[in-house]
């Protein structure tokens, strides 16, 4: 057998470049996120103390539990920050380049409107809309294929789910006038 | 021999022709889910984990099951055809997977890695087989103190022998337990956490975050990759089969303690990553000729993929032991089992012996038909991956979002899952570990019921974990794992202080 060559090539054109300047750096990130850990811990620890974190005649007061667990998750995030403090050497690692970030946000909102839209829509006509746009407008995919292949996603997930399975998924006006 | 009759009982379960479609079903749905980019076990687990929820239990779990064997035999296509491990523990496949496609030998590599896993798989379902129900009858003895104790040696061990920063995994975990602690109490029915909010009054589910942790995260991550492909396409005739087979005698050492490492760590949360690291460099150490490694060599395909399946399959005996998931696909599973209404642990194998038997029943004939499935497959799953992202994206996002509401009927649970899915990309690329926060998302409130029963079965009295051998040997071995690395440091420091004194 003498298949060395590659028969497979995919492209990616639209790949982030690797020159990309940083949009911030891991060790802020990483000092953000124990910083709103340690708001959650002390918010849910507050909670949870007055729910009743100490002990009555039958065992441990429901907040018990989770009052000493968000003393844990403050205290190592305490520690995460002073760690991030300290080491500077993993701080200026890049957490993510502009064009990943562009990249990534080209995902990110369009999924947040779907979620909008399944709200307001219903998720048979937000998911033909997010397949279709997603695909031309990101993938530069021709306009036909792209409102094909939503159809024919959307319609499959409607019969699996809603005829074949019964499972009830959110729906909105355009179910309500075909009288599904 | 008690476990050899209830598994042909269970095999009498399975053979029925809806079970075996379903089978084909799950196995097909796992090698599409393993050979995209940025999906793999788990994701594809929790995202066609809805699908299930109508059937019965039994089909539900041979479905789910399925479609986790054909995430881990798809992850081996993507590994040595285009050089892309579809998942972590398939890192070390590349190594020689490779080299091998790039010597015109992919056939022969797909084989051995199929074939591989195949032995893996079928020597942990063997220990399962025999095992679980020992086990299960033995911790059918434990009370809460030891349920809790057994908990806590879990996580323990998460925090002692995992490789990331400590405060991190510490970070993931209670923030996990602390999330299962929402909504409403089930010892004495008061709210907690939910800050008269209605929609948290449920809780937080573990399905739906997930979904989110998994699935959307994984997608953002992978956005940020380089997408583009070269590969080599394969097809695999028999007579290569055959001759790979033919060579299998040769291998059976490399085979054996791949197998014996990768069980080993399965059951122990260790993983499939280091089984598949440690499987590999074992056959290199013990290989008398080293330097062939790492340039297309069978036995390299072999060690690591035996290993990595070996674990990913024997995560499932603790789960079905003591309820208690070796790993982050066997926590989903778990997941699962809480949907369909019975209850992870012990009492499956007395209350649910149908069940039970079916599922290892399955693993046995999952794995066979998954490997002349793979094999017979191999070209065709190979192009799938000509599909452009920008298509599979958005059909992967609606997936997530069908799953995360099917669960609990909640429009609140889409928004949830799309925050689980940040959290999941920020906490991915700062180093947070998933797995820990998984694992005590889903036995957060079992352990929590633990050890309030012990302590009113004690009066509050903490020595009830120390109160018989037992429970006080699992007490004493989790707080000696959590703080393993400080006694580590300190046996090697004494000796370093005893060795100079000597010389």
């Amino acid at each position: 057998m003498s298949n060395t060559e590659l028969e497979i090539v995919v492209d990616d054109p639209t790949a982030p470049e690797d020159n990309s300047p940083a949009v911030v750096s891991t060790g802020v990130v990483d000092v953000v996120v124990s910083l709103l850990l340690l708001a959650l811990a002390l918010v849910l620890g507050w909670d949870n103390w007055r729910t009743g974190a100490s002990w009555d005649s039958t065992g441990p007061q429901p907040g018990y539990f989770p009052f000493y667990l968000s003393v844990i998750l403050g205290g190592a995030s305490l520690y995460g920050l002073g760690a991030a403090f300290v080491s500077r050497r993993e701080a200026a690692e890049t957490f993510v380049t502009r064009a990943q970030l562009r990249r990534v946000m080209a995902v990110f909102v369009p999924t947040l409107l779907f979620c909008l839209a399944t709200q307001y829509l219903g998720l048979y006509v937000a998911s033909f809309l997010l397949i279709a746009g997603f695909m031309r407008l990101v993938g530069k995919i021709a306009l036909w294929k792209s409102l094909l292949t939503a159809f024919i996603f959307t319609a499959a997930m409607f019969v699996t789910f809603d005829v074949a399975f019964d499972v009830i998924m959110p729906k909105g006006p355009l179910e309500a006038a075909l009288g599904r | 021999m008690e476990a050899f009759g209830l598994l042909l009982h269970g095999f009498a379960v399975l053979l029925t022709w809806k079970t075996l479609l379903l089978m084909m079903v799950g196995l097909v749905l796992g090698i599409f889910v393993g050979v995209l980019p940025g999906l793999g076990g788990p994701n594809g687990v929790a995202i066609l984990l809805p699908l299930t929820f109508t059937m019965d239990p039994t089909s539900a779990i041979v479905m789910l099951s399925c479609i986790y064997w054909g995430a881990l035999f798809g992850g081996a296509i993507t590994s040595i055809l285009f050089n892309i491990p579809g998942e972590a523990w398939s890192v070390a496949t590349t190594f020689d997977g490779y080299p091998m496609a790039q010597q015109g030998r992919a056939a022969e590599a797909l084989t051995a890695a199929f074939t591989s896993s195949f032995i893996g798989s079928l020597v942990a379902v063997l220990l399962i087989t025999f095992l679980a129900p020992m086990i299960s009858s033995f911790a059918l003895k434990f009370g809460p103190p030891e349920f809790f104790a057994v908990y806590l040696l879990t996580f323990c061990s998460f925090v002692g022998l995992g490789r990331e920063a400590k405060h991190k995994t510490v970070i993931s975990m209670s923030l996990g337990l602390l999330l299962a602690g929402v909504g409403m109490d089930t010892v004495s029915g008061q709210l907690r956490m939910t800050f008269g909010s209605s929609e948290l009054l449920r809780g937080i589910n573990f399905l739906v975050a997930v979904i989110g942790l998994f699935g959307i995260s994984e997608i953002l991550l992978t956005m940020e990759e380089r997408l583009a492909l070269r590969g080599h396409a394969a097809g695999i005739s028999l007579r290569v089969v055959l001759s790979v087979w033919k060579d299998l005698p040769k291998y059976w050492v490399t085979l054996l303690r791949s197998s014996v490492i990768g069980c080993w760590l399965g059951i122990t949360p260790g993983g499939a990553i280091a089984a598949s690291f440690m499987g590999y460099n074992l056959a290199k150490r013990f290989s008398k000729d080293q330097e062939s490694f790492g340039k297309g060599r069978i036995e390299g395909v072999f060690a690591p993929e035996t290993a990595a399946h070996a674990s990913g399959t024997s995560a499932l005996l603790p789960m079905l032991a003591l309820g208690i998931p070796g790993s982050g696909t066997a926590a989903i599973l778990l997941g699962g089992l809480m949907v369909w209404g019975l209850n992870p642990g012990p009492l499956l194998f007395v209350e649910h012996k149908d069940f039970v038997w079916g599922l290892i029943a399955s693993m046995y004939l999952g794995n066979v038909v998954g490997l002349v499935l793979v094999l017979t497959t191999v070209p065709i799953f190979a192009s799938i991956l000509r599909v452009p992202f920008a298509a599979v994206a958005p059909m992967i996002v609606v997936s997530c979002a069908i799953g995360a509401y099917a669960i609990q009927n909640a429009m609140f649970d889409i928004w949830l899952m799309l925050g689980f899915g940040v959290v999941g990309y920020v906490f991915k690329k700062i180093g947070i570990p998933l797995a820990p926060f998984t694992l005590a998302l889903v036995l957060g409130s079992r352990a929590e019921d633990a050890f309030r029963l012990s302590m009113i079965g004690s009066g509050g009295d903490m020595k009830v974990f120390w109160s018989n051998g037992l429970v006080g040997s699992i007490t004493t071995l989790a707080i000696v794992l959590l703080f393993w690395p400080v006694i580590d440091k300190a046996i090697s420091g004494l000796g370093r202080m005893v060795r100079p004194a000597r010389a």
